[in-house]
């Protein structure tokens, strides 16, 4: 009897022999028509991380990731059929990975793609309407609470991540300065995009995603950052439909 | 085992194709597209975007197939109810007009490997395999159809033959049959048996959609041929004939043409479909 565990341990462990009991049809042993299997299971998993990391690839050169990939996957193959969220442990893999550790950027611009794929799968909900800000007096606007889109993803990096990011897929992005950058992620309909938010933007957006009052937020960001631009994060929010209730 | 009524629905016996995003205008500005869609159940369980925004459009003016990739109906262990949960979700809310999976499984110990791998032809196999089949229709509240698997080895415990067990499985669950056309002539080539012979043993009466794809070709240990279920390229001209020489047997079915890897454009699928339209019109209804 080919239990399913000897069939499975094999597959991802190409040291292991072919599993007993299996043949040709005619008699002999099954030999490399069992690799069958082996390969489609690492070319599928590989091509499933090509897919959810382009720019990681584009870093590394397809080569390397491909190895990297073929390691990655071994150590942990997928928890659920849904390989739409496959690879959630990547970016922990990358600064893990010994050979990597002088691209110490890599496991967040892998963050930003991991983001950038919830955010594509994440729940409709339409832009708030922003008029009604205009109609509070400042107490009024302290007070009011806003519900971020379920597709806005907010990152923080100590390595200009988003800049990276873009330079590698968004053509005509300008060359990343060294800097810590966080990034916003927003879908206005359904295509998510990265933007890099101003200092203290995150800690804003944090506390709004927390449920915590506009004045709430607006202290932790201003004790986060005493510059803190209000202004360019709102319209940042606001414009790209991040902000999907405002509630007084 | 699932009662069926004769008002369940069912996809048309006509040429349908394997739904890729980037098809998505074409499609919608052909003017003589196909009937019909398929698309892989786990690409939709998502909680909003594109994917189910375009399947919602589709799905007003296609009869849309769910097919299963994930389920993994062959494994040793229970169903994942999550899973479960998941496709009970997505047929409740798209009505599709079929729904299928594959004899195969793809999870073990929690680990899924995005693969349809094979399991042994047993009394035991197939109990669980009907057990599975079971609970899945009783979580839908429908009939499922059951794909024939591409093999590549046998199993030197197995005492059923594929036709033997997939007929089995169908007389306990009431579900009825996929075949895949181009999987019997991969099996029947890599094993070493006749696909007519296999299709002269299958119950066609049972069948609720037929699947065409193409195949790359390689070689065993012994330098026998060893063909690979790509999906990845037209179909080849012995599996045209092997679909012929099913339809003269069946009468017309609904027939699918998958691409799924190196997916070419609009034009060449539906050339593809065109064939398989021609297929359809040889055979009296």
């Amino acid at each position: 009897m080919t239990t399913q565990t000897e069939f499975h341990g094999a597959l991802l462990d190409a040291q292991q022999p072919v599993p007993a009991g299996l043949s040709d049809g005619k008699g002999r042993p099954a030999g490399r028509r069992y690799s069958v299997y082996r390969n489609n299971v690492a070319v599928s998993l590989g091509e499933a991380l090509g897919t959810g990391f382009p720019a990681i690839s584009k870093l590394i050169g397809p080569e390397n990731f491909k190895n990297l990939a073929g390691i990655f996957l071994r150590q942990s193959p997928p928890a659920s059929p849904l390989m739409m969220h496959y690879g959630a442990g990547f970016p922990e893999f990358l600064e893990r990975f010994e050979p990597l550790k002088h691209l110490g950027y890599l496991g967040d611009v892998a963050r930003i793609e991991l983001a950038l794929r919830r955010s594509y799968h994440a729940a409709d909900a339409p832009a708030a309407n922003a008029s009604i800000l205009q109609s509070l007096d400042e107490e009024g606007l302290m007070a009011c609470r806003m519900a971020l889109a379920p597709a806005v993803q907010i990152l923080r990096s100590p390595w200009p991540a988003t800049s990276i990011w873009a330079f590698n897929m968004v053509p005509g992005s300008p060359k990343p300065q060294a800097r810590a950058e966080d990034t916003l992620i927003t879908r206005p309909e359904f295509d998510p995009m990265p933007h890099a938010l101003p200092a203290g933007g995150a800690a804003f957006c944090q506390s709004l995603a927390k449920g915590e009052t506009f004045g709430a937020a607006l202290t932790a960001a201003q004790s986060e950052t005493p510059e803190f631009d209000l202004g360019a994060t709102l319209n940042l929010a606001l414009s790209q439909g991040a902000i999907s209730e405002i509630l007084t | 085992m699932l009662d069926t009524r004769p008002g369940d629905p069912s996809l048309p016996s006509a040429p349908g194709v394997g739904y890729k995003p980037q098809h998505f205008s074409d499609i919608l500005n052909d003017a003589r597209p196909v009937e019909w869609l398929e698309i892989h159940a786990e690409n939709y369980m998502g909680d909003g975007g594109r994917p189910l925004a375009q399947l919602r459009h589709l799905s007003e003016r296609f009869a849309i197939s769910v097919h299963g990739v994930g389920l993994s109906i062959g494994g040793e262990g229970r169903l994942d109810p999550e899973h479960l949960a998941r496709l009970k979700h997505l047929v409740g809310w798209l009505n599709p007009a079929s729904f299928s999976e594959h004899l195969a499984w793809s999870t073990h110990d929690s680990h899924f490997f995005n693969d349809l791998l094979p399991l042994p032809y047993t009394d035991a196999t197939l109990t669980r395999v009907a057990d599975h089949i079971d609970e899945l229709q009783e979580t839908i509240g429908r009939k499922m159809l059951l794909e024939n698997p591409s093999s590549y080895l046998a199993f030197d415990e197995s005492t059923l033959s594929e036709t033997e067990f997939l007929r089995e499985v169908a007389r306990r669950t009431g579900c009825g049959l996929l075949l895949d056309v181009n999987n019997v002539f991969v099996s029947a080539t890599n094993l070493g048996y006749s696909p007519q012979g296999y299709i002269d043993d299958y119950p066609l009466d049972l069948v609720g959609e037929i699947h065409l794809g193409g195949h790359d070709e390689d070689e065993d240990d012994h330098g026998a041929p060893l063909l690979i279920d790509s999906h990845g390229r037209e179909v080849v001209d012995p599996v045209w004939a092997l679909l012929d020489y099913t339809l003269d047997r069946s009468g017309p079915k609904p027939l699918l043409v998958e691409w799924d890897t190196d997916v070419p454009d609009w034009p060449t699928l539906a050339a593809e479909c065109k064939r398989a339209e021609a297929a359809l019109s040889r055979v009296p209804a």
